[in-house]
């Protein structure tokens, strides 16, 4: 059964596994017994689905954009995620992983950030449950994110600049790793993306799974509520896309399509685009298609969109491009700033840089995709860009 | 190495050094200065962008030799001159995607080519190193696997049962760097590691003064130091004032790792 994956190494086909220095690896074994305990267990499961509901505002609605369907000739729907508590679909895991650090008796989170959602995320989950919360940031994403920095210090968390490489995602989970490397023993890492070493990729995807879930029993197929023939989402690390395509993996009858980062273009090399672009590697302790050179140095990926300027992706999206489970595709920063535009003006939702990047691909696609009803998993909202876009039209 | 020393009732001291710094070319002469100064051996690192396992000072010092450089073969050729310039054992250290890009394979033959004699890939746990290990031991290779003070017993014994050829005893919990106290792990680190196996066990990471040294070497086979040479490296003006620097340094080092006759 292609789905039935990690197994025990956590790999999913030839991907994943643990590539982490020892001293994680007893942290990571202890979190991969705590997780499958907890996941077994109804109290946790019903101590979640609380919080999930009361707290986080699940089940987020489907929303049928109409205005946007009639312009593209196709039937166009929204997974609203930009409506969770926080404004994207991070809170999902890091409740979840919230959770999981209390019941491990860890008083203290770390946290990378990209574009600043899931630093928000993480920072709202360890005011809730009265947990210590640090959160590396890249230098250049705090500068293009000011607005998530001064919430999650608004929320207690301290956050920590990261001026190594680019000073973007990439060198953010790498500083919380090393930070996690001296502090494992009372500090536990939530990590905001179905990445990292084992059991993450495997948890993560567990905890965000339930977007595709609540999919399947909204747009069920009964009169109003056309079943899903594609299934569109944006891929950094990739957790939204794994969440709301998990339950969908191997339908015969719905395709799913992750879209990456062309940052500036393919062909200028300054592009997100780790599968569609990149090869096999290690990164952050995983075998996964990552952006690198002919020496196996990791190379700087480029996007308009601090969550999708990541060099890597998650391990089962390895495993799903190479199955041919999901089809990966990618936009540039232009495209997805004029799909941004677009639903502002038609809808009235201002989206997340990186949820523009897939309906750009829809935008671009929708001749092909005429009279189809599509999904678009609407990520986050896009209140984070506002400043960045405005500084375009300086 | 390992028995020579034991029978001298003494650890061996293995600087590390990043290849190419202060510049490709001197590079080769600070390890022959160390060795002079009584080094057994040298860790050689190869650069890595994103090294996991490694502080400010010796991701300064990776950037460095980067951006002036150094590939894994350029890291190669002067760990070849080292060997050959002071015919000591010669161990690469480096992380596992440039080796694995490579090809496990012939990143070994290289390193055997090279005359290094043995391979420490700092994100390599026992779980992911049965490839690596079968191609090291099929060129009579040597490849490090490590203990942590926060390693388990279940862990130990799959290191253990692995047959390294020596375990990287990682003293602190934390990534490469400086320490103010000498480590509280080691002696607890090396007893557990002692109980179930012979294998020579090799301590570094936070140790980087002579008193830490010796701590560690009364208890260990070997004792690397890192940051506290390549600092060295990076603060000195001149080649000529770092090889000054690195031959006190390992001097003082060298002394500290001979255990005091009881």
């Amino acid at each position: 059964m292609k789905l039935n994956r990690p197994d025990q190494a956590g790999r999913f086909g030839a991907f994943g596994g643990s590539f982490a220095p020892e001293t994680l690896m007893p942290a990571l074994g202890g979190l991969e017994s705590a997780f499958t305990d907890a996941w077994a267990d109804d109290t946790f499961h019903a101590q979640l689905e609380h919080l999930l509901a009361t707290f986080v505002g699940r089940p987020t609605p489907v929303y049928h954009a109409e205005r946007m369907s009639r312009r593209l000739g196709i039937d166009l729907w929204l997974k609203r995620e930009d409506l969770a508590h926080t404004g994207a679909h991070k809170i999902n895991n890091t409740v979840a992983q919230g959770l999981l650090t209390k019941r491990m008796g860890k008083p203290r989170v770390i946290a990378e950030t990209g574009a600043g959602q899931h630093g928000v995320a993480t920072a709202t989950a360890c005011a809730l449950l009265g947990l210590e919360c640090a959160v590396y940031m890249g230098e250049k994403d705090i500068e293009r994110q000011a607005l998530n920095v001064y919430r999650m210090r608004l929320l207690g968390a301290e956050v920590i600049p990261v001026s190594t490489g680019a000073g973007t995602l990439k060198d953010a989970v790498s500083a919380a790793l090393r930070d996690w490397v001296a502090s494992v023993e009372t500090t536990h890492y939530i990590i905001g993306s179905v990445v990292g070493p084992h059991p993450f990729p495997w948890m993560v995807r567990e905890f965000q799974k339930v977007i595709g879930e609540e999919l399947r029993t909204q747009l069920d197929g009964s009169p109003g509520h056309p079943a899903p023939q594609t299934i569109v989402a944006p891929v950094g690390g990739g957790s939204n896309a794994m969440g709301v395509f998990y339950p969908y993996a191997g339908d015969p009858d719905v395709d799913l399509v992750g879209v990456e980062a062309a940052g500036l273009g393919i062909s200028s090399g300054k592009h997100g685009a780790s599968l569609g672009h990149g090869s096999p590697g290690v990164l952050h302790g995983a075998m996964t298609y990552m952006l690198q050179d002919d020496f196996g140095q990791v190379l700087e990926a480029h996007s308009i969109s601090a969550g999708l300027d990541y060099p890597g992706v998650g391990p089962e999206h390895s495993y799903f491009k190479d199955e041919e489970l999901v089809r990966y595709e990618s936009v540039t920063d232009d495209e997805a700033v004029e799909a941004f535009h677009l639903l502002c003006r038609l809808e009235g939702i201002i989206p997340a840089l990186e949820s523009s990047h897939a309906l750009a691909w829809i935008i671009r696609e929708s001749v092909a995709l005429q009279d189809r009803t599509v999904v678009l998993n609407l990520s986050g909202r896009g209140d984070k860009d506002v400043q960045q876009i405005a500084a375009m039209y300086d | 190495m390992f028995a020579t020393a034991r029978s001298e009732n003494r650890a061996v001291l293995l600087p590390y050094l990043t290849a190419g710094i202060p510049n490709p070319r001197d590079s080769v002469e600070l390890f022959v200065a160390m060795s002079d100064a009584g080094a057994d051996g040298f860790e050689v690192g190869i650069p890595y962008a994103d090294p996991l396992m490694d502080g400010p000072i010796i991701m300064e010092a990776g950037e460095q030799a980067l951006a002036s450089g150094v590939t894994v073969d350029v890291a190669l050729d002067i760990a070849s001159q080292v060997a050959s310039r002071t015919g000591k054992p010669v161990v690469m250290m480096t992380y596992v995607n440039p080796v694995l890009r490579m090809g496990v394979g012939t990143f070994f033959d290289k390193v055997n080519n090279a005359g290094a004699c043995g391979v420490i890939l700092a994100d390599l746990p026992v779980d992911e190193a049965a490839p690596f290990l079968a191609e090291a031991v099929q060129r009579g290779m040597g490849l490090a696997l490590f203990a942590a003070p926060t390693t388990d017993a279940a862990r130990l014994e799959a290191v253990v049962a692995a047959d390294p050829a020596f375990v990287y005893a990682i003293a602190e919990v934390g990534v490469t760097g400086e320490r103010e106290k000498a480590s509280a792990n080691v002696e607890g680190l090396a007893s557990r590691i002692r109980d179930r196996s012979d294998v020579p066990i090799v301590f570094g990471v936070g140790i980087s003064t002579p008193d830490h040294a010796a701590k560690a070497a009364k208890v260990g086979d070997g004792v690397i130091v890192g940051t506290a040479i390549v600092r060295r490296v990076l603060e000195a003006d001149t080649t000529r004032a770092a090889t000054a620097e690195l031959s006190k340094a390992v001097k003082e080092l060298a002394a500290a790792v001979r255990r005091p006759s009881t």
